[in-house]
């Protein structure tokens, strides 16, 4: 076993990426097998309260698809050739036996495809239970509040139900102490990244949050403080990239050489909207009175801003954008969206037009959890990068 | 008691309509007169969708309805989405997603001509009731931009869990009580009366059991209506602009008088090429359909002699056959059932038992999908329903795919292969439950 606190970045990424490409999640499978009774509760994106799932004792696990390692077969079988890739790979995941371990599906209110995802899963898991999570949209306490809240609760009393025991407030209190520490360790990892990105390479920042993903908190918050720990001492060659945003992949995730390609085409990827769920809230959620409730606020009042999520406020549609290019000194947004992405594709237009009035140069371009030629998107970052360096300024 | 409407020197193509279906178009011609003189009139605009749409509550305030959805349906019959899609993907918006936005969006751009020829009003409010399609929540935040004027967003759960619970109706009810009844009446400028809304939901609940009654008569062998195509004209006026008015009990006590004089005579459906010949294959169909080529899709059924017994798209604006009916006694609780009940905030298994209940209930041959690309409420799992559906019924099943408004995504060929095919298919099995008997 590998002891992170005293390893260097390439040994810990290597850790990471060994649990990236493991699609048959034997991290997941060794933690469920360490503990007798232990119970694991796989999630899709963008977000759901990890919290509760984890006071249960069980281990929270993001399934985001198949990447680009996985032979889709039974998975197209199932979707329309229209409809995004994320489904059919998971639908492969779960026919295919990877996830016979899991004991109960999480699907969140994204979008209709992982929405109708949730029937289907129904209807061909009958033994697993499956769970609707039903964000609200409406972002008044008592109205919108209330109502995640109660829907937390029977949540709460769905995971009671796999788990086989009750879950208690003071359990939920120290599952949320533990995410806040998760949520700040990534955010000081982002924040490092951004200040010196030439000794944080996107690709490993990726790969160390997407490990969060598998292993218990309590693991990954280690795991993390031991990179930027590691991070820090190291010295890389200084490059003169241009600083980009990416936005648009939070739900079916690119492959890694996306990420890569990125970089290598001479952009430093100081902000992205990969994987939300792991600093989704902004700040730390109370660990003071109902939790539930405190989870809401957090919801409600403290969390990110994304497709999927609506904007009460016209005026603030794209402020979270600029304020990430602003507060990370980027020089424009890559925006790398999957395709036939309904939440991603849809509010692409109203940020490019927040873009434009704030005068911040964009591109985009798409792409699937499976594409493979990575050559298009290096050339068009490139040039993305080289006109920022350019005509920046102008 | 069947009208001809025939036109002088018209071409030999004019579709042939039922007296119902041609009531429905002067009603719908007239709502559309009335949206464009609304700012003439001084009357105030509420756009809305047609799942969730709160007629009811709008008609409180005095405001006209605009469903952009239907806009978008009358582009398409007319042959103009095609223009406006392709507009609107000049603009930057995707051609991977929802054709009506696109229409809509690229039907402002050239100027948001109606289909009577006049100019559409911009709207005073965006009553954003999200229910069943989250492409909606989108569609109202691009509208915002361009019209800028207050959106109210109201938000159905999903019944995911196949049940409603006090919990939803609590939130819904809020919803309505704190930010959509206050909003609507600073907009209009009108106090609400809860009476006025009993009164209309009265009328509601009227028109909408002669509804269920023309379409629970496609039980009838033959069938007197068919059930989606000509089904899309009969769900009009309660879908659109007139549930709740007197309006819509006339139109539907006219339409099912009509309806129960072609039972007595033994006639199947009206079709744009007059009545319907023997009835051969009785057909359950899922998902919207196209627009674009929306005769010359329906012709490619009746030629064959099949009818559509049921359909899933004629309860996207409500399930009224499964027993909903807007209650005066529990109007803000009704309103939140009513959007909670419509077809496509209903899960995946809900929507397998419902069209399974119409296979066996409307004693049809066969499910026919036609899944639309820019739908994914609708389209996600359609295969796996497909299957379910097959499995449970014995019956089979087949897959078309069109799109709603994008001419684009219609291949006759392809279409009437598929069709021809699967009217052999059922053929085949009926050949083999006889043997078998």
């Amino acid at each position: 076993m590998l002891d992170v606190t005293q390893s260097t970045t390439a040994e810990i990424v290597a850790r990471c990426e060994a649990i990236f490409t493991d699609l048959d999640f034997g991290a997941a499978r060794a933690w469920k097998a360490d503990k007798p009774g232990g119970k694991v509760i796989g999630f899709m994106p963008f977000y759901v309260p990890r919290e509760i799932v984890h006071a249960g004792g069980a281990l929270p696990l993001g399934i985001m698809g198949g990447g680009d390692q996985l032979e889709v077969i039974h998975g197209d079988a199932y979707y329309q050739s229209y409809i995004c890739r994320i489904p059919r790979s998971t639908i492969e995941l779960g026919v295919s036996g990877r996830l016979d371990f899991v004991d109960g599906m999480l699907f969140p209110s994204i979008c209709d495809v992982i929405r109708n995802l949730s029937g289907m899963w129904k209807l061909m898991f009958p033994d697993v239970p499956a769970r609707y999570v039903d964000l609200p949209q409406n972002f008044d306490d008592e109205i919108g509040g209330a109502f995640w809240a109660s829907d937390m609760a029977e949540m709460r009393h769905w995971v009671e139900e796999i788990v086989g025991r009750k879950i208690s407030d003071d359990d939920l209190r120290a599952s949320i102490a533990l995410y806040n520490e998760n949520r700040r360790l990534i955010r000081s990892l982002y924040a490092l990244r951004s200040a010196e990105p030439w000794k944080v390479a996107s690709w490993e920042v990726y790969l160390v949050e997407r490990a969060g993903l598998v292993l218990p908190v309590e693991e990954h918050n280690t795991l993390v403080a031991a990179y930027i720990a590691a991070a820090q001492k190291q010295q890389r060659p200084l490059k003169d990239n241009s600083r980009v945003v990416v936005s648009g992949a939070f739900c079916e995730q690119p492959p890694l050489n996306l990420v890569k390609s990125i970089e290598l085409a001479g952009c430093w990827i100081v902000d992205d909207d990969f994987m939300l769920v792991n600093r989704w809230e902004k700040s730390d959620v109370s660990t003071e009175g109902d939790p539930l409730a405190a989870l809401a606020r957090a919801f409600l009042h403290d969390s990110l801003s994304t497709s999927a999520k609506y904007e009460p406020d016209a005026s603030k549609k794209g402020a979270g954008l600029i304020e990430s290019v602003r507060k990370n000194h980027a020089e424009g947004v890559i925006f790398a969206m999957p395709s036939f992405c309904d939440p991603a594709l849809l509010e692409r237009p109203m940020l490019q037009n927040a873009l434009k009035a704030a005068g911040i140069p964009y591109i985009a371009f798409k792409y699937a959890e499976n594409s493979g030629q990575m050559q298009p998107i290096r050339e068009q970052a490139g040039t993305f990068a080289d006109s920022i360096k350019l005509w920046s300024g102008e | 008691m069947s009208t001809i409407i025939t036109h002088p020197k018209a071409a030999p193509a004019e579709a042939i309509k039922d007296a119902a279906m041609a009531k429905q178009k002067e009603m719908m011609n007239r709502h559309y007169d009335r949206l464009a003189d609304a700012p003439k009139n001084g009357e105030k605009v509420a756009a809305t969708f047609v799942p969730g749409n709160l007629n009811e509550l709008l008609m409180c305030f005095g405001f006209a309805n605009n469903l952009p959805e239907v806009n978008a349906i009358q582009s398409g019959l007319r042959r103009q989405s095609g223009g406006y899609v392709m507009e609107a993907e000049k603009q930057g918006h995707s051609e991977d997603v929802c054709t009506y936005v696109k229409s809509d969006i690229g039907m402002m751009a050239k100027g948001n001509i109606g289909p009577n020829g006049r100019k559409l009003p911009d709207p005073d409010v965006l009553l954003l009731s999200y229910t069943g399609c989250f492409t909606f929540m989108k569609w109202f935040e691009l509208l915002r931009e361009q019209y800028k004027c207050e959106t109210i967003m109201f938000h159905t759960p999903y019944m995911a869990d196949g049940k409603i619970t006090p919990d939803m109706i609590k939130y819904m009810v809020k919803q309505l009580k704190e930010n959509v009844i206050p909003t609507l009446e600073r907009v209009s400028g009108v106090k609400f009366d809860i009476d006025l809304l009993r009164e209309h939901l009265a009328k509601s609940a009227k028109a909408e059991d002669d509804l269920v009654w023309v379409l629970e008569s496609a039980k009838h062998k033959p069938s007197p209506i068919d059930a989606y195509f000509g089904g899309i004209y009969y769900i009009g006026p309660i879908f659109g602009a007139f549930r709740g008015t007197d309006d819509a009990i006339e139109y539907y006590k006219f339409l099912r008088a009509e309806i129960e004089e072609r039972i007595a005579a033994g006639k199947g459906p009206v079709t744009p090429d007059g009545d319907m010949g023997k009835e051969r294959y009785r057909l359950v169909v899922e998902g919207p359909p196209n627009y674009t080529n929306f005769r010359q899709f329906w012709k490619m059924f009746y030629e064959e002699g099949a009818v559509v017994v049921a359909s899933s798209y004629t309860k996207v604006g409500g399930t009224y056959d499964f027993g909903f009916r807007h209650d005066p006694a529990r109007p803000l609780e009704s309103l939140a059932e009513y959007c909670l009940n419509v077809y496509t905030n209903r899960n995946l298994p809900m929507r397998v038992d419902m069209l399974e209940k119409y296979m066996n209930d409307y004693e049809a041959d066969g499910l026919l999908i036609n899944s639309i690309k820019s739908c994914n409420s609708f389209s996600a799992g359609q295969l796996l329903i497909m299957r379910e559906v097959e499995k449970r019924t014995g019956k089979p099943a087949a897959f078309v795919e069109t799109d709603l408004v994008d001419p684009r995504y219609f291949s006759a060929a392809n279409v009437k292969n598929r069709l021809e095919s699967y009217f052999q298919m059922i053929e085949q099995k009926r050949a083999g439950s006889r043997s078998v008997a």
